[in-house]
This record gives structure tokens, C-alpha cells and sequence, in this order.
């Protein structure tokens, strides 16, 4: 035996053993609600930095969208429409800042990430999958954020448009409420958009007009008529504009299609919708993702 | 995916110019129409173009109570239906270059076959001209039976329709071209070039509203683009030439018009192949004609 130990000295380093078998200290794992947070921050972190990180990005994401803002600024200019009519399109292209980050860095992500073969990794890793979905929505609401302020400053400017709040409360509640409630269905959007596959690029096509026109983004959406604005309210955009409207704009009660005391309120009523639908959706997806070996493959 | 019996007629397999055109535009047609059923296609295709029209029309009716039998609105209404072969083309070539190369991955291999690159994105370029053309058409068939616009078939122009979209298609292209071009050489953001300029373009193109409108130094924009004039020739085209027109070019007779759109299509289309070959020396130099970004 002590020939044996002199030909293989033990390592130098090595700790010595007590108890129970571990080399190095026990490694603090987050499990539960912790796991959930940090896999969450995770995910937001690339869409936060890499808004640092390249500036022609936001130019780019800020200048499409407020071109757009003008077309319809100058329709209305050469219509002879009132000035705050102009006002109604720079709040619309703003909205549309949201809704293209919801169809293209919400909805159609979990497709892009299957495609480039980060889903896999996402799902082989302790953290569960609705906190990706939510750190997404996190990075994604300040990349919106950022070109959403960007276009209303900008329009706001340029265009001579005044606000006037009339109570800033229920303003910032229908803000947050109705950012919940879209991003909750962006977060919903992911998983039905990675089931259609291939589709899923078309499909964000197909939903950016329609939404503009259901949801009245550059107009009243009451002009739509009673049946296809109560129709349109499953959508948090149309309550959100409608209600902001008419807190942000002077004397424009009669634009609204619903107090925004009771947008709000449906507003609450369809994020905790969304909210809890992205995540049953997500385990449906993801249960016969595996079922049927379809969750990573990538031909479809 | 099967191959059009074109691209196997003898000419076609010799000539790269022609092998490039046909199998970009057979290509191009297979990726824009054979992803779904056909039922869901032709809502994806009437959707966008329908739902964009009456975005415009209802901020109309908004501001006029409804004045849709105004020369105005028509002139509006056939402006923006006209616009999205404009879209369409300009657009879809500087996507196609980003599809093969982000998303399919297969630039090398496009680009060391025996056939022309440029003609192939041209061939792309016509693929979506199709698209385009049918949802141009769906969307002037929506303003004719829902809002009764006044296009008399038996009185339109066809001679001064068919010329002008000739060469007005042919700008697109030589724009879509170029777009395409200058796509092979960015790294990052590459698809803001062809949605930035189409959105850009739509503003200076006097589709929905008369250049008067826009602020002084940027109204000459407008008559450097040879889509204004297409525009302009189609609406008179279809509605008459005794049809008010917006104020813009009311004074100018269809053979002023249709000169500057065929000198100004020429000269893009010819300066396209110019640009082509700049970009693609570029892109080379930068090793930016494969890469794969993931962006």
C-alpha cells in the first residue's frame, strides 16, 4: 500500500474529505419563483442590451413607423381634417410601435428561435418556459417603449399637436392595462404561431392591416359602426387608443366608443385573460410538442 | 418542389439570363403561394390589401360624412389599391436577397450557379408582381362594388394604362433591383432598406394625398420618382382624362407625363445592373455575401 501511494501522490489541491463526497462548496440553485425571475431577466437581457449596443437599430425601427404616421398625417392634412385628427394618427403610429413588436418579436419568436435552434436550449434548461415567454415581453416592451415615445415626441413636434390630460391616474392605469393585456397576448401569439409553423411569417403579415383597421389606430373607432367596435374590444389596442383618446385630447368625449372607466376595467378583465391563456397554451404546445417529437423540429 | 417545364426548354438551360429569370420567378411564385392552403392563401391575399384600403376610406368618411362619390376619393381609393404593386415589387426583391441568405442559407449556392444573380432577383421580382397584381385587382374590385368608384371599362384609356404600367413595372423593378443590391452589403438592420424606402417613396408618390401638401423641399422629391407619374397615368387612365386630378400634375397633358416616366424608368432600370455590380463587388470585399446573421 505504500508503494503504491509513493508512485501516485494525491493531488496537491485536493480537500480533504469529510462526510459526505463534494469537492467545492455547494452551488446556490434558484428553484421556484427565483428561477422563474432570473430565467425571465435572462431573456430580456439581449433584447436591453442589444438596444445599447446598436443604435442604427433604433433609427431604423423609429424612422419606418413614422413614415408611415405621415402618410396619414398628410391624408388628414389634405382632407381638411381638424387638428386633433392629426394628433389621432401620431397616437396611432405609436400604437403600431406595440403592435409590430407584439407580431414580430413576440408572436413569431418562438418560431424564429426554433428555426435558429434555441428553443431546444430553452427547453432543456431548469427555467421554465413562461418565464422566457415573459422576459421576452419585458425586453420587448422597452424595445416598443423606446420607439413607441421616439415617434410620439417626433410626430408631436413636427406636427404641432397639444395634449391635454385630463386625468393622469386613469391614464397611466389604461397604459399599464392595456400593455398587459397585449403583451399577454403576444405571450399567447408565441405558442399558436410556433404550432402554424412556416406559416407563422405570413400570419404576421396577414395581422398587421387588419389590426390597424379594427382596432380605429388612426381614427375614432367608432366610425367602424357599433357591431365591429364591440367586436374589435377583444382586442386590448382598440380600448387602450379609444380610452387614452380621450384623456389625452381636449373636449373628445364624443370620439369615445366606452368610458375609459369601463376600458379599464375590461382591460384588467383580458390581461389576466391573456395572461393565464399564454400559459396553459404554452403546456398544450409544449405536451404535444413532445408527444409527437415535433417541439424542436425544423423542417415545418 | 417541382420545376416549371420552362426552365427545361433548351433555350432557357443554355442562356444564364434566361435560366436566372424563370428560376427566380417560378421560385419566388412556390415560396409566396405554396405555404398554405389555398383558402387561407387568398385571405392572406385579400386581407392586407382590403384592410388597407379601408383604413384610408374610413378616415375619409370620417372627415366628409361619407362624400365617397367625390372625384377625391376615388383618386385616393385607386392611389392606394395602385400602390401595393409598388410594395409588392420594390419591397419583395431586397426580401428575397434577405430569404436566401438569413433564411433559407443558400446565397452560396445561388450565387455559383450558372446563371445570372440579377436576373434571378428580376425573376423574384416578377414572382411578385404576380402577388401584387392580385391583390391590386381584388382591392379596385372592392372599390367598385362597395364604394361604386367611377371606372367606366368600356371608357378607360387601355392604349395609355397598358404603356404606363409597362414602364412604371419597370421602374419598380430597377428600384426593387437596386434596393436588392444594396441589401447584399449590410450586416445588420437589412430589412429596414426595402420596408424604409417603400414607406419613404409612398409619401413623396402623391398616392393618397397631392404633393401640394407636403412641405416645400420635399415636393421635388416627388417628380424624380417615376411611380408619381405611373400613378398619375393609371388614375386618368381609368377614370378619364377629364376626370379632375389631384393639382400636382394637372397641368401636364398624358404625353409630358408618359415621357418623364419613360425616361425616368429607363434610367433606373439601366443604372440598376450598374449598381448591381458595385454592390456585389462590395459585398464580396466584405464577406457579406453569405453571411448568416441571425439579426
Amino acid at each position: 500500500m505504500s508503494v503504491i501511494t509513493e508512485r501516485t501522490p494525491a493531488a496537491p489541491t485536493a480537500p480533504p474529505i469529510s462526510g459526505s463526497i463534494r469537492s467545492t462548496e455547494r452551488v446556490h440553485k434558484a428553484t421556484g419563483a427565483s428561477l422563474f425571475w432570473r430565467g425571465m431577466w435572462a431573456r430580456a437581457y439581449p433584447r436591453l442590451i442589444g438596444t445599447q449596443r446598436d443604435v442604427g437599430w433604433l433609427v431604423s425601427e423609429t424612422l419606418l413607423p413614422l413614415l408611415a404616421t405621415f402618410a396619414y398625417v398628410y391624408v388628414y392634412i389634405a382632407t381638411g381634417a381638424p387638428q386633433e385628427y392629426i394628433g389621432f394618427a401620431v397616437m396611432g403610429g405609436t400604437a403600431t410601435a406595440f403592435w409590430l413588436n407584439i407580431l414580430w418579436s413576440m408572436a413569431s419568436q418562438l418560431y424564429w428561435d426554433k428555426d435558429d435552434g434555441n428553443l431546444e436550449l430553452y427547453v432543456i434548461s431548469p427555467a421554465p418556459l413562461t418565464s422566457i415567454l415573459m422576459g421576452m415581453a419585458v425586453g420587448g416592451f422597452v424595445m416598443a417603449a423606446t420607439r413607441g415615445f421616439s415617434i410620439l415626441i417626433i410626430g408631436s413636434l413636427l406636427f404641432s399637436v397639444s395634449y391635454e390630460i385630463a386625468n393622469l391616474p386613469l391614464l397611466l392605469a389604461v397604459f399599464f392595462f392595456t400593455m398587459a393585456a397585449l403583451y399577454g397576448m403576444g405571450m399567447m401569439m408565441a405558442s399558436i404561431f410556433l404550432a402554424a409553423g412556416r406559416e407563422a411569417w405570413h400570419l404576421s403579415n396577414m395581422l398587421q392591416e387588419p389590426i390597424y383597421l379594427a382596432s380605429g389606430m388612426y381614427f375614432p373607432v367608432k366610425a367602424l359602426g357599433a357591431l365591429a367596435a364591440t367586436v374589435s374590444s377583444a382586442l386590448p389596442l382598440t380600448l387602450g387608443i379609444d380610452a387614452i383618446r380621450q384623456l389625452i385630447f381636449d373636449n373628445q368625449t364624443d370620439i369615445g366608443w366606452l368610458p375609459p372607466e369601463t376600458s379599464l376595467l375590461l382591460l384588467i378583465g383580458l390581461s389576466v385573460l391573456f395572461i393565464a391563456g399564454a400559459h396553459f397554451s404554452l403546456k398544450w404546445l409544449e405536451m404535444i410538442g413532445r408527444r409527437e417529437g415535433r417541439l424542436i423540429e425544423r423542417r415545418k | 418542389m417541382t420545376t416549371h417545364p420552362l426552365q427545361n426548354n433548351a433555350a432557357v438551360r443554355t442562356h444564364p439570363v434566361l435560366r436566372g429569370l424563370i428560376t427566380g420567378a417560378w421560385l419566388g411564385w412556390q415560396i409566396e403561394s405554396n405555404w398554405a392552403q389555398p383558402f387561407l392563401f387568398a385571405i392572406y391575399a385579400v386581407a392586407r390589401p382590403v384592410a388597407s384600403a379601408l383604413i384610408i376610406v374610413v378616415m375619409y368618411n370620417v372627415i366628409t360624412n361619407g362624400a365617397t362619390q367625390e372625384p377625391l376619393f376615388a383618386y385616393i381609393f385607386l392611389g392606394n389599391a395602385l400602390y401595393i404593386l409598388v410594395s409588392n415589387v420594390v419591397n419583395g426583391i431586397s426580401w428575397a436577397v434577405i430569404d436566401d441568405r438569413e433564411h433559407y442559407r443558400m446565397a452560396k449556392q445561388l450565387h455559383t450557379a450558372p446563371m445570372s444573380y440579377y436576373a434571378y432577383l428580376m425573376g423574384r421580382g416578377a414572382a411578385r408582381i404576380a402577388i401584387g397584381t392580385i391583390s391590386t385587382v381584388i382591392t379596385i374590385l372592392f372599390g367598385l362594388v362597395a364604394f361604386q368608384l367611377p371606372i367606366q371599362w368600356a371608357a378607360v384609356d387601355w392604349p395609355l394604362f397598358i404603356v404606363s404600367t409597362a414602364f412604371g413595372l419597370l421602374a419598380m423593378q430597377g428600384i426593387g433591383l437596386i434596393l436588392g443590391a444594396l441589401t447584399m452589403q449590410l450586416p445588420q438592420n437589412m430589412w429596414f432598406i426595402g420596408e424604409g424606402a417603400v414607406a419613404a417613396f409612398f409619401i413623396i408618390s402623391g398616392a393618397i394625398f397631392p404633393l401640394d401638401v407636403l412641405p416645400a423641399f420635399v415636393r421635388p422629391l416627388g417628380f424624380f420618382y417615376p411611380v408619381t407619374y405611373w400613378l398619375e397615368l393609371a388614375r386618368r387612365a381609368l377614370l378619364g382624362s377629364f376626370y379632375p386630378a389631384f393639382p400636382t400634375l394637372a397641368a401636364y397633358d398624358n404625353t409630358t407625363l408618359l415621357i418623364a416616366l419613360i425616361a425616368l424608368s429607363l434610367t433606373i432600370f439601366g443604372g440598376s445592373y450598374a449598381i448591381y455590380r458595385w454592390s456585389l463587388h462590395l459585398a464580396k470585399e466584405k464577406g457579406r455575401l453569405d453571411m448568416e446573421t441571425s439579426y
